[in-house]
């Protein structure tokens, strides 16, 4: 296969399908994060004790509930769209990759649910208000 | 085993040569799966021992950052946690600045070879210095 552009090189191949999306997704997300786990870093540092009840009572406010459950899933989808990529590079065998994949979708939406749920959790049962 | 047909396939490392924005490259990546694989347990770990009560969360306090003074095992697993602490926000200063510097690229600015460079280098310094500035206040602050 030469490194040219023309159209007898790439017809066959297959569309791009849903790379365009992935593309903006990432950068959108990025943007989040950006915003969001900056946000987390300095709310941490600036927090009096990190005992239990500061940290929960911290979380449990709505106007710290919100921006954590923005955060969880804009970093999450993030990391489903980064790692993805990575497997993509270097995992070449289809059945394996289709693993690892199922796999990865797992841990984002597995891991980001336990996220959402502590969160909840804390905002509408748990930490002194 | 299976395999698709051979799709084309853009120049690989080896034919590259070194220099600050091939390693600002490599580092977006080591950074951003560390901080996926690390940083996204370690928060899913924190927000659950939060969720789960006083008791649990002492417990995820007591390895992550304050083991007793005779506990051994305890205050090496201080020691680490505070390494992957402090390399998790390098890491994420480093791919926050590393990002931002794709986001102005993605709109097709500072290809220039000297500006390029540049900015590799200025991306690089800010994340060593935004971590040693977040944890020189952490830690001067006494945190707990
Ligand atoms: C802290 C949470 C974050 C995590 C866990 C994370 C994780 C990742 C991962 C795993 C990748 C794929 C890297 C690769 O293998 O090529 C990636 C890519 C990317 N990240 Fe992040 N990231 C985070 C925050 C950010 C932030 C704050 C930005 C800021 C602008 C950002 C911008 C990007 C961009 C633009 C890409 C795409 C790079 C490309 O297209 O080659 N990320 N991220």
């Amino acid at each position: 296969m030469g490194s040219g552009t023309k159209v007898g090189k790439v017809r066959g191949l297959g569309s791009a399908k849903s790379g365009v999306h992935h593309w903006v997704a990432q950068r959108f997300t990025a943007i989040g994060n950006a915003l969001l786990v900056s946000w987390l870093i300095a709310g941490l540092v600036m927090l009096p004790s990190h005992d239990h009840g500061a940290v929960a009572g911290w979380l449990a406010q709505p106007i710290v509930a919100v921006p954590m459950m923005l955060m969880i899933v804009s970093v999450f989808y993030h990391i489903r769209l980064g790692l993805q990529v990575l497997i993509e590079d270097y995992v070449h065998d289809d059945g394996l990759k289709f693993a690892v994949l199922v796999l990865l979708t797992f841990y984002a939406i597995g891991a980001g649910a336990v996220c959402l749920f502590s969160v909840a959790k804390l905002a509408f049962a748990g930490g002194p208000l | 085993m299976a395999q698709s047909r051979p799709r084309p396939l853009s120049p690989h490392l080896t034919i590259w040569r070194w220099g600050p924005h091939m390693l600002i490259s490599i580092l977006h990546r080591v950074t951003g799966d560390g901080l996926a694989i690390v940083g996204g347990l370690g928060l899913t770990w924190w927000l659950f021992a939060a969720a789960s009560g006083p008791a649990d969360y002492a417990t995820f306090q007591y390895y992550v950052w304050r083991a007793d003074e005779a506990d051994l095992a305890g205050l090496i697993a201080n020691y680490v946690s505070r390494i992957v602490l402090i390399g998790l926000s390098w890491a994420f200063f480093q791919h926050l600045f590393s990002g931002l510097r794709h986001l102005v690229m993605d709109m097709g600015a500072g290809y220039e070879l000297k500006t390029n460079r540049t900015w590799s280098l200025v991306v690089m310094a800010a994340a060593v210095i935004a971590t040693i500035a977040l944890w020189a206040y952490i830690f001067t602050r006494g945190a707990h």
